[in-house]
């Protein structure tokens, strides 16, 4: 490839339509680096989302800047998910790239609103600033101020993570300066008379986040927002509803019959009538994220309304352990007998059955991601106690592009065969407490053609699986196993035999002086973290973790 | 859990003096088919719901008739287990719910009296203010009530019947309905059984369903 001009090569790559193809393109060369626009970079593992990794783990963004502000300085955009941002970051990101214009950080942490500041200062083209569910430390409202009047690109805002206040002044002059507004999220702190207030300015608006929506306004406030929302004929998408008051919903539902997506799954204070009210209105609805208030009932009112569904999240509003849900099984077959074009779900429920599942199946072919949660681990059937191997395999047969599978309940190593067998097209599967033997395992390894991620949780899983079939961990992203039954010894012999893996092992419990104490030993390996690597261990590792 | 009740006043619609014995929400198994919750929380359940929960689900869904497990009343709180990480849900999504939480308690406690847009929207804090959602079933929006407004069952029962029947068609007679209500337990209970001062104090939120789906719940099952 070094003998052609770099033109070619530059022509012959824009025919390569998909990322996963760029990106492999993009590991072979160092020569194409400087020339990077787009950069995104994941960093923990998903099983961070949850807890299970602990804190100074690493992920740090900060090495990724500086090689970037050294190497690369026509970089444009930066995408970064599950890293550890700081200040200090944000402030090099912001002075080291002239044509800077997209920050997206998904799930982030580390940094607060001063580095925000800086992005607002000195980004003069931004165009898009994402924040999605970070955590941000709020150090007061004066980073929305920091835009300067010359900067008038802006397309997407997105600041509905920011927990502090925001000064409505000056939002509304951003709003007002930047007529190219597409996307708009904005927090907790923006009242109702705010939000009418901007909306004056956005008349192309296809995506709104709303502020607050408590019943402390008045109803003027609320007919201001309907007259306001009204103008907004572009509006596709909304989320937001903090601590939305029932009283609030008629005055959305000018808009219900032109959305394609929305999400009410951050309001607990709307219940299942309210919900049902404004849904039932929205019948071009593709994407919806609620609470499991909702209940099976308002399920079927979904069902019955929003014939063009195709992604449904159900989150629960009870976080304990076996906590209570009013979404059963019976939710879910009304939405898959209503909505055929289903193809993306994750459904927390209080139970399920393998009847359900069947049925599902056959009503939804088109399954591209399913992940089913239920709320107690390894519970059974519901009608029959059995195991749910049967459902799960239903999935997995009939829904021939699945690409990524959450299982639960009560399952046995059959589900596994079941997965090897016919999820010939899934790239990501989460496992938690399932599964006898290492049998169970090895079925996926071996069958799942395409797995890329591997994620396994309190399951009976041991060395015998961990080692039966190395070679796959090479063409996989990652694989992580916590609470199961590898040992050290297990992962010590996996290092060895494959040198292009990082073997990361994690014990909290004064692990790592007990095993260099005793090397090769049987003890239980807490958490194992697995991933290809061409540079070797890495050096920001914390004391807890050990690279074997 | 079986409530007959006799009132001095021997009307003859018999809103709240009923035969029927309720027991827990959705355990009707007539036309509609549910056998999932017919007062679905919008607020974290107690722990009481959990363990009779379950009982519910195998009475119904399994058919298993005789299911001693169900006495709402006397069931011991089940301590829940915590597991790191389970149910997966983001520490984001805790977090909003955490804000939110806090600030219905802190709107409980600056609570205002009759306003037209009352404070007390939210099921956790109407026990302590006065007002609670009505729903009837059928009926496309729900309204308010002051509880502090009534001496007794028959002047609320009056009040209802003026907001619902009045105000609708007219081809609903509130004798073919059982009036309900949600107490802080988070369990469905049939209006009439506790004096009206003890009803007053626990009742966050009322509804009035169909005697169709009240009928058959409740002890006579078990």
């Amino acid at each position: 490839m070094t003998y052609f001009p770099e033109e070619v090569v530059e022509h012959i790559f824009s025919f390569l339509p998909s990322h996963s193809d760029r990106n492999t393109v993009s590991l072979v060369c160092k020569v194409w680096f400087p020339k990077l626009r787009v950069l995104t970079v994941k960093g923990k593992p998903h099983f961070a989302d949850f807890n299970l990794v602990p804190p100074d783990w690493g992920g740090y963004a900060a090495p990724w800047i500086e090689a970037a502000a050294r190497g690369c300085v026509g970089l444009e955009e930066l995408r970064m998910k599950r890293m550890v941002v700081s200040d200090e970051g944000l402030e090099l990101l912001a002075r080291s790239f002239p044509r800077f214009k997209a920050l997206v950080l998904i799930s982030c942490e580390g940094f607060s609103t001063e580095g925000l500041a800086d992005i607002a200062s000195h980004c003069k083209f931004l165009r898009e600033l994402d924040l999605q569910e970070n955590d941000v430390e709020d150090r007061g409202p004066r980073w929305l101020s920091c835009f300067p009047d010359s900067c008038t690109s802006l397309v997407s805002l997105n600041f509905a993570c920011i927990k502090g206040e925001v000064d409505s002044a000056s939002l509304e002059r951003l709003v007002a300066k930047s007529p190219n507004l597409r996307s708009l999220r904005l927090n907790r702190a923006v009242s109702v008379d705010t939000l009418s207030k901007i909306l004056m300015h956005t008349p192309n608006l296809e995506d709104l986040g709303t502020g607050n929506l408590t019943d402390e306004f008045q109803t003027e406030s609320y007919l201001r927002l309907t007259n306001a929302l009204e103008k907004c004929k572009m509006l596709k998408s909304l989320s937001g509803f903090w601590d939305a008051s029932p009283v609030c919903v008629p005055f959305i539902y000018p808009l219900c019959h032109q959305l394609t997506g929305l999400n009410l799954s951050y309001t607990p204070t709307l219940d299942y009538s309210d919900l049902t009210r404004m849904i039932s209105r929205c019948v071009k609805l593709q994407r919806l994220w609620v609470l499991d208030c909702i209940s099976d009932k308002g399920l079927q009112v979904v069902a019955s309304s929003c014939k063009d569904l195709q992604e449904l999240r159900v989150f629960p509003s009870d976080f304990y352990v076996a906590g209570y849900s009013a979404v059963t099984e019976e939710g879910l077959v009304a939405i898959s007998s209503g909505c055929p074009k289903l193809s993306s779900l994750l459904y927390f429920c209080h139970q399920m059955t393998n009847d359900a599942l069947i049925t599902i199946a056959k009503n939804c072919p088109n399954f591209i991601r399913f992940r089913l949660c239920i709320l107690e681990p390894r519970k059974p059937d519901a009608m029959t106690n059995q195991p749910l191997d049967e459902g799960f395999g239903a999935i997995v047969r009939e829904c021939k592009g699945l690409r990524r599978l959450s299982i639960s309940g009560l399952l046995t190593d059959k589900v596994f065969m079941y997965i090897g067998k016919y999820a010939k097209h899934l790239e990501m599967l989460s496992i938690a407490f399932a599964g006898d033997s290492d049998d169970g395992m090895m079925h996926v390894l071996n069958g799942c053609k395409n797995l890329r991620k591997l994620e396994i949780r309190d399951s009976p899983f041991g060395d015998g699986a961990l080692l039966g079939n190395v070679a796959k961990y090479e063409t996989m992203r990652s694989l992580w196993m916590s609470s199961c039954n590898v040992t050290l010894k297990g992962c010590e012999i996996l290092a060895s035999k494959m040198p292009m893996l990082n073997v990361e092992i994690m014990n909290e419990l004064d692990g790592s002086s007990e095993m260099e104490e005793n090397p090769g030993d049987f003890s239980k390996v807490e958490k194992l973290y697995v991933y290809r690597t061409t540079a070797g261990a890495r050096g920001d590792a914390p004391n807890f973790v050990k690279i074997l | 859990m079986e409530a007959t009740v006799a009132y001095a006043k021997a009307e003859a619609e018999n809103l709240m003096a009923t035969e029927l014995r309720l027991g827990l929400p959705g355990t009707a198994d007539d036309e509609q088919s549910q056998t999932t919750k017919a007062t679905p929380p919008s607020t974290p359940r107690g722990k009481k719901r959990t363990a009779t929960f379950d009982a519910v689900e195998d009475a119904t869904v399994a058919e298993e008739a005789n299911n001693n497990k169900r006495d709402v009343e006397a069931a011991p709180p089940v301590a829940k287990a915590q597991v790191v990480g389970w149910p997966p849900v983001r520490s984001y999504r805790k977090s909003c719910f955490q804000q939110a939480s806090n600030k219905q308690q802190s709107k409980a406690t600056k609570e205002e009296a009759a306003t037209p847009v009352s404070n007390t929207t939210t099921s956790t804090t109407a026990a302590n203010g006065s007002f609670v959602k009505v729903s009837m079933d059928g009926a496309p929006y729900l309204r308010k009530v002051d509880l502090r407004m009534y001496k007794g069952y028959r002047e609320l029962r009056e009040a209802l019947e003026a907001m619902f029947v009045s105000s609708n068609n007219g081809s609903a007679n509130l004798s073919e309905f059982a009036v309900t209500y949600e107490d802080k337990d988070g369990d469905l209970m049939l209006v009439g059984d506790v004096p009206f001062e003890m009803f007053a104090s626990t009742c966050k939120k009322l509804r009035i369903m169909k005697r169709s789906e009240a009928t058959g719940l409740g002890s006579a099952r078990q």
